[in-house]
């Protein structure tokens, strides 16, 4: 074979060297939530959905646990999203391209890199210790807020950069003020951008757990909070429980409560591409 | 207008809480640190070659540690790096435009999946399946949640590189063309020097990622902190060690609590570095594009 | 007629670079006057001065003074906002809000604390009455600006300025982005509201002034070169590079 032919060889295999790469962790992931499905999804009943958890592995439930997820998710969406948004709002709309705001955003993309473990530090110090909280519900929710503030603050700057300047522009000619401004005009042109970066967030949230971990989330909690000083577990928690766990049987437990994360998980993010691409659809100004 | 202003005020208050949080964070490792480098010099710290803070026998090395991150880092490196890299290139060298625009969200789905599945995945399916090639394979090692870690931080190395492929003016590909390369020529010889830059931040953001890492390793490399590069035994990260003792029953203002406090500012100035020098060179080779 | 807008040397600076260079000049009420010359002549900026939204180009920088119904605009004391009421503008490309038609004409409205609803809605029928749109619209208020055509949507945006009941209207070429029976309609527009407001008109389309305009002023490079009658300017100027240009010399 001469050059010409051994290169375009070796063009071709990698070609396929690269369809292969592409799919390889797809198909391995696929091959994984295969097997958990194999091994998990027969102990998914409603017993398994609303029971408490317990010793017994063909006893126990993750009732407290989704439940315990749910009470974070809705205390984490009350306070990361008027939080971001707001901060978000600020940089993009307000702060002048000052010192002080390309501080802000350098450190915002600090924050973002910082492993998840860490804000758990900072939690147990400030929140659970300092602030009195311990390890409730509403530390955790702490906790998770600022872990994704980033997400949030990022998605709604990017979203309020895509409306255009002549929207602002026609506004300010009528005489609204800047705040009318953004409230009445600009805020609703981005929320398909700032409600994907939402749920971006929220969902990262679901699945978190080393920070949850280290303020003090439990991993045996046999019963469900009515309040958000209560202590508390999650999905994420519960599962690494029973992972822990040396009988085969709670290993059936952990791979049918990781489907039900998955489900969570894999729906927040399709919900989020759905509303991703349709709003990008809409900004054809 | 007041109302306008202590509306500005408040939406700048928000802002600010970022600053407050990383004040905050900085704040609580460097206080609970230097408590602990009030028993603990920082020699020993750094050259004991053990690290046992919840035995009797107490010693504080951070190596054994550092070495099971560094140890489970570089397995996932190597395996996200190329592939990573592969996938980049074909992306945007060979695919097809609507190929790679259903692909790559679809790559980001390995970011999204939560890290303590794939620490059941590396403990029950990697662990045992590795065991049955290699039979010396301990049931917790540095292997199997190196190699599932990689596979987590695929989309990072190949989302970024293929990006920065892209960033690469298309005059440089054409005119490699033209000159009768191949695709393969093209993307080694051409696209990928020229995109240097932007592929060496994603490795080192990648790196980043797999260092701060918690769940995998905590399921499935083990708790047994050894100064070693053995990939088949068992070793305990920065991150698993937290966990464990957050896990246990730790009295507030012990010797033992304030550890993982020392531990966390190691991991903590590892990630910074990294991430700061990553985030420079991103600038700089933005600017050049721009 | 007596003075409305007067501008008293006026100098204007983006930076180091003089975009106006000592304007003084007096507009009359109730009439339309255009402003023309080639680009870059500091036309739009000088428009833009008499409704302040020069305001948000960081390197603006006004000596003189703008007087709108005898007060200087530029005074400390003067809530821009409440400017802006009385100083309307319509843009180059149409610009509606991604709202109803509805929404969009009762915006203005809305914004000052008006929430009757009986009130907005006469308001919205008047303003789109003026604006020659309210029978194209009348049966489907809340369709989508959007989806109405680019002559439509223009003149959404006069009618939107125009619920606002403003006396001075600002116009920076607002028949550039239409096609030429778009224009025509609102070129006969303009001729029907200079009886209630007083109109300044930027233009690039020479014939457009001519036909439209009461009074015309030449730019060029940041000097006013001639300001007269409309009629003067076009068959009289009394400056070679007045000539020059409507001539088409330049461009």
């Amino acid at each position: 074979m001469n050059n010409s032919q051994i290169n375009r060889l070796k063009d071709k295999t990698f070609n396929y060297f690269g369809i292969f790469c592409t799919l390889i962790g797809l198909v391995i992931l696929a091959f994984f939530i295969g097997s958990i499905f194999y091994d998990g999804l027969r102990r998914i009943d409603w017993d398994f959905l609303t029971s408490l958890p317990s010793r017994k592995a063909e006893k126990a439930g993750i009732l407290t646990a989704w439940v315990g997820s749910i009470w974070i998710v809705i205390f984490t969406f009350i306070i990361v999203v008027p939080l971001g948004i707001s901060a978000g709002i600020y940089l993009e709309e307000y702060a002048k391209k000052s010192r002080l705001s390309s501080l802000i955003e350098v450190n915002i993309s600090n924050l973002a890199g910082v492993p998840s473990i860490i804000y758990g530090l900072l939690s147990l110090e400030i929140f659970v210790r300092l602030f009195g909280m311990g390890n409730s519900i509403l530390a955790g929710s702490c906790t998770l807020a600022l872990l994704v503030l980033p997400i949030v603050i990022v998605a709604t700057g990017e979203a309020l950069k895509a409306v255009p300047h002549s929207i602002r522009a026609a506004s300010y000619a009528l005489g609204a003020s800047k705040w009318q401004t953004v409230w009445e005009q600009v805020l609703p042109a981005s929320f398909g951008g700032i409600l994907t970066g939402v749920i971006l967030a929220i969902s990262r949230a679901v699945g978190e757990t080393a920070p949850l971990i280290v303020i003090g989330a439990l991993l045996y909690v046999p019963f469900t909070p009515s309040s958000p000083m209560d202590e508390f577990t999650v999905l994420p928690i519960q599962i690494f429980n029973w992972i822990s766990r040396p009988q085969h049987e709670f290993t059936t437990n952990a791979a049918a409560a990781i489907i039900i994360l998955l489900l969570i998980t894999f729906i927040m993010n399709g919900v989020a591409v759905y509303f991703r691409n349709k709003w990008q659809k809409k900004i054809n100004w | 207008m007041k109302k306008e202003k202590i509306i500005e005020g408040l939406l700048k208050f928000s802002a600010l809480v970022t600053i407050l949080t990383t004040v905050g964070i900085l704040y609580v490792l460097l206080s609970e640190s230097i408590a602990f480098f009030r028993e603990v010099s920082i020699w020993e710290f750094i050259t004991d070659k053990e690290w046992t803070p919840l035995f009797v026998n107490k010693h504080f090395g951070i190596m054994p540690l550092v070495a099971g991150t560094l140890l489970t880092t570089f397995i996932a490196i190597s395996v996200a790096l190329p592939i990573g890299i592969t996938i980049a290139i074909y992306l945007s060298e060979y695919a097809h435009k609507r190929f790679k625009k259903i692909v790559k969200p679809l790559l980001e789905i390995l970011a999204a999946v939560p890290t303590v599945v794939y620490g059941f995945f590396a403990l029950t399916v990697v662990t045992p399946f590795l065991q049955s090639i290699i039979p010396s394979m301990s049931g917790f090692n540095a292997l199997s949640a190196g190699i599932v870690m990689g596979i987590m931080i695929i989309p990072y190395v190949s989302s970024l590189s293929e990006d920065a492929l892209s960033a690469v003016p298309k005059e440089l590909r054409n005119g490699s063309y033209a000159m009768g390369s191949t695709r393969l020529q093209t993307a080694f010889k051409v696209m990928v020097p020229a995109a240097s830059s932007g592929i060496i931040v994603s490795v080192i953001l990648a790196f980043s990622r797999a260092i701060g890492e918690t769940m995998i390793v905590a399921i499935a490399a083990g708790q047994q902190p050894r100064l070693t590069m053995n990939p088949l035994v068992p070793i305990e990260t920065i991150t698993a060690y937290i966990v464990q003792v957050s896990l246990g029953d730790v009295q507030h203002n012990s010797i033992e609590y304030k550890t993982i406090f020392a531990a966390g500012i190691t991991l903590f100035i590892f990630t910074f570095i990294l991430n700061n020098i990553g985030f420079y060179i991103r600038k700089k080779y933005r600017e050049q594009y721009e | 007629m007596e003075n409305v807008l007067e501008a008293k040397n006026v100098n204007v600076f983006y930076g180091d670079f003089q975009a106006l260079k000592n304007i003084n000049m007096k507009f009359k009420k109730n009439a339309v006057t255009a402003l023309i010359g080639p680009s870059g002549c500091g036309k739009s900026t000088y428009l833009r001065l008499f409704n302040r939204m020069n305001d948000y180009i960081d390197s603006f920088n006004l000596q003189g003074e703008i007087m709108v119904e005898n007060k200087n605009i530029y005074n400390k004391e003067i809530v821009v906002e409440e400017l802006r009421k009385k100083v309307g503008m319509v843009f180059q490309k149409p610009n509606p809000f991604p709202k109803s038609i509805f929404e969009n004409v009762a915006y203005g409205l809305k914004i000052q604390g008006v929430t009757n609803k009986a009130v907005l809605k006469n308001a919205v029928r008047k303003a789109l009455q003026q604006a020659a749109l309210w029978d194209e619209v009348k049966l489907d208020l809340d369709k989508s600006a959007l989806a109405l055509s680019g002559g439509q949507q223009q003149r959404l945006c006069i009618a939107r300025t125009l619920a606002v009941e403003p006396s001075i209207i600002l116009m920076d070429e607002p028949t550039s982005a239409l096609d030429p029976i778009a224009t025509a309609k609102v070129e006969e527009l303009i001729r029907e509201l200079k009886q209630k407001y007083t109109i300044i008109i930027v233009t690039h389309n020479m014939q457009q002034a001519s036909r439209i305009s009461d009074y015309t002023a030449f730019f060029y490079m940041g000097d006013m070169i001639e300001y007269n009658k409309t009629d003067t300017i076009f068959t009289n100027p009394q400056h070679e590079r007045t000539q020059n240009y409507i001539t088409g010399r330049f461009g």
